[in-house]
């Protein structure tokens, strides 16, 4: 059985479904922001399957900057949990809300 | 299989990307002032990022006055100057122009990091640069990244108290989840049309077959950006974020970085789905219905201004979406309706918000119960604040009202009847919202100063300031509304 770029997407779609359910569902702070890192990374996927499926680069350069950006949020992201941790040590998502929508 | 290609060099226009280079020179600067000179450095680094913003705005007008030259494509089309983006440009340079004098006091006062904070902004500010330019899917990416990467550091910036590390979580966690799901969207888009230029992507989904995967694509770009723009039923990290961030950054969102996401989807929605319209058009109608309805509901129970100031400013963003409900046979004048919108929303919100930020001087409380008796011991203020509130509620004349004018004019102008029903549940709206913004103006006018202290409002000057542009914009586009630029036509050209 050959392995096409149909595989590819259906990878991706799952593992973006994934990660949406993930941050849906679970309530660790840190857990989630692994989820959203699963979905980049899900898009990753599926951008370079449809690059080598169009035979054309700019879908690999998508990825570069998806990285990129990712390592950024990736920095922020932790230094934001770490501020909340640090004040409430074993919090959930759960217990973060002083505020209330 | 991928065939190498020679590099050619871009053509760089200079002058084109001068107010963004501009803008970046200024931010470094700003960082090395920061780090010689450190504490000596604080009083004059507001200033200086200020200045900074207004020597952006030098090569805007630039451009501006040479508009013969216009549109200024570059990079294959990725990236294009025209008379909108312009416009916005500086729109988004006196707004943070605006948001600078109003930190400046909060900032220093509340004893928090100074430098890195404008630092931040910049930073942000030259994300909305590129963001109005941008004309392809990885440029409007990285512009939305740039813009909101920042401002997830900045709304926790007050690090001891716990809502506003919490305001920094929710607005990192819900923004990242709706790039993830704007980004797949994309990569769908790009599968299809096998390009990311916004341009060269509509005719090629014209072509293609796979109805039902274009359809999921445009869902998810929308649902992404409406995370953006806080449109209901994703607004819920706003009222939250608002209220835990410093004020001065809450202004910001509420303006700046929501205006972004407005460019952003109007930039993606007008120019690379002319033809799905079927699907994006109904999509935005229930978006937009909605989100003005369920902001201005909202709005009515709150008993914090800012978070009143939230809910009213979700209503106003249900306003500028309505106008790309009928987008597929008015694109321009959709596209002019949202870009004037704007420019008064970002005038009037701003100046409520200097208002409110003026008050809690000496009130320390965002309680809509602390402005009794703000009539009798500041009543310029008192005066402002009606002007502000009666722009935000659409009566003549100031600002507002024209604003709401050419969204309606816009939204009847296809003769449809789902153009006239959103209309008409926006005149309702109007109504609805006139309600809780006259609660707040019985308080100042009528209600007594809860604790009977009448010492006066020190207004320091950078406020004054903010107040003074922020009022004399919202009175003049309500009086004389031809003084707002016209953008013409969004440039779809490739070259």
């Amino acid at each position: 059985m050959e392995v096409t770029e149909t595989w590819y997407l259906l990878l991706s779609a799952l593992l973006f479904a994934l990660g949406a359910t993930g941050l849906l569902i679970r309530r660790n702070p840190l857990v989630m922001f692994m989820c959203v890192e699963l979905m980049l990374n899900a898009v990753n996927i599926s951008f370079v399957a449809f690059s080598n499926a169009l035979d054309d680069l700019s879908g690999q350069t998508a990825v570069f900057f998806v990285l990129v950006v990712a390592a950024a949020e990736v920095v922020v992201g932790l230094s934001l949990t770490v501020a909340v941790l640090r004040r409430r040590p074993e919090a959930t998502a759960d217990d973060i809300a002083s505020l209330r929508g | 299989m991928l065939i190498a290609q020679e590099f050619v060099r871009p053509i760089i226009d200079w002058h084109g990307v001068a107010p963004e280079l501009t803008l970046l020179a200024i931010g470094a600067m700003v960082t090395l002032v920061d780090i010689i000179w450190n504490e000596k450095a604080q009083r004059i680094i507001p200033t200086l990022t200020g200045l900074g913003f207004l020597a952006a705005l030098l090569p805007v007008l630039t451009l501006w006055s040479d508009r013969d030259e216009l549109p200024r494509v570059m990079w294959d089309g990725a990236y294009v100057v025209d008379e909108y983006s312009l416009v916005l440009k500086g729109l988004f340079l006196v707004s943070a122009y605006v948001v600078v004098l109003l930190a400046t006091n909060y900032m220093h006062d509340g004893d928090y990091y100074e430098g890195e904070f404008y630092q931040l902004v910049s930073a942000s500010v030259v994300g909305m640069l590129v963001m109005t330019s941008a004309r392809d899917l990885i440029s409007i990416f990285v512009a939305i990244e740039l813009i909101s990467i920042p401002a997830y550091l900045m709304a926790a910036w007050r690090k001891r108290d716990l809502k506003s590390n919490e305001a920094g979580l929710k607005y990192m966690l819900m923004g990242v989840f709706a790039s993830a799901l704007m980004l797949y969207g994309m990569s769908l888009l790009y599968g299809f049309a096998g390009d990311t230029r916004l341009a060269a992507i509509a005719p090629a989904l014209r072509s293609s077959e796979s109805i039902p995967l274009i359809t999921l694509a445009v869902v998810f770009v929308v649902v992404g950006f409406g995370f953006k723009v806080s449109a209901v039923p994703f607004h819920t990290w706003a009222p939250d974020t608002y209220e835990g961030a410093p004020t001065p950054l809450t202004a910001f969102l509420a303006v700046a970085s929501k205006a972004a996401g407005f460019v952003a989807l109007m930039s993606v929605v007008i120019v690379a789905f002319p033809e799905q319209s079927g699907v994006a058009e109904p999509l935005l109608w229930v978006l937009a219905a909605v989100t003005m309805t369920v902001g201005n509901l909202i709005a009515m129970r709150q008993t914090n201004i800012v978070r009143m100031l939230a809910y009213s400013g979700i209503a106003q963003a249900g306003y500028m979406i309505a106008p790309l409900a009928v987008f597929g046979d008015v694109p321009s004048s959709a596209a002019r309706a949202i870009v004037i919108y704007l420019v008064i929303y970002a005038a009037m919100n701003l100046g409520a918000f200097a208002v409110v930020i003026t008050a809690a001087r000496k009130t320390r409380s965002g309680e809509i119960s602390s402005y009794g008796g703000l009539f009798q011991y500041a009543p310029g203020l008192a005066v402002l604040m009606t002007l502000f509130l009666f722009s935000l509620a659409g009566i003549p004349p100031f600002g507002g009202w024209y604003a709401k004018y050419q969204v309606f004019l816009v939204l009847v102008e296809p003769a449809t009847t789902a153009g006239y029903v959103l209309a008409a549940i926006g005149a309702v709206n109007a109504v609805l919202a006139a309600f809780y913004y006259l609660s707040i103006m019985k308080q100042m006018w009528f209600m007594p100063e809860p604790n009977g202290d009448h010492t006066r409002v020190q207004i320091t000057p950078s406020l004054q300031a903010a107040l003074a542009i922020t009022a004399i914009v919202t009175l003049v586009t309500g009086v004389l509304p031809g003084v707002i630029p016209d953008v013409g036509d969004l440039v779809v050209a490739l070259p």
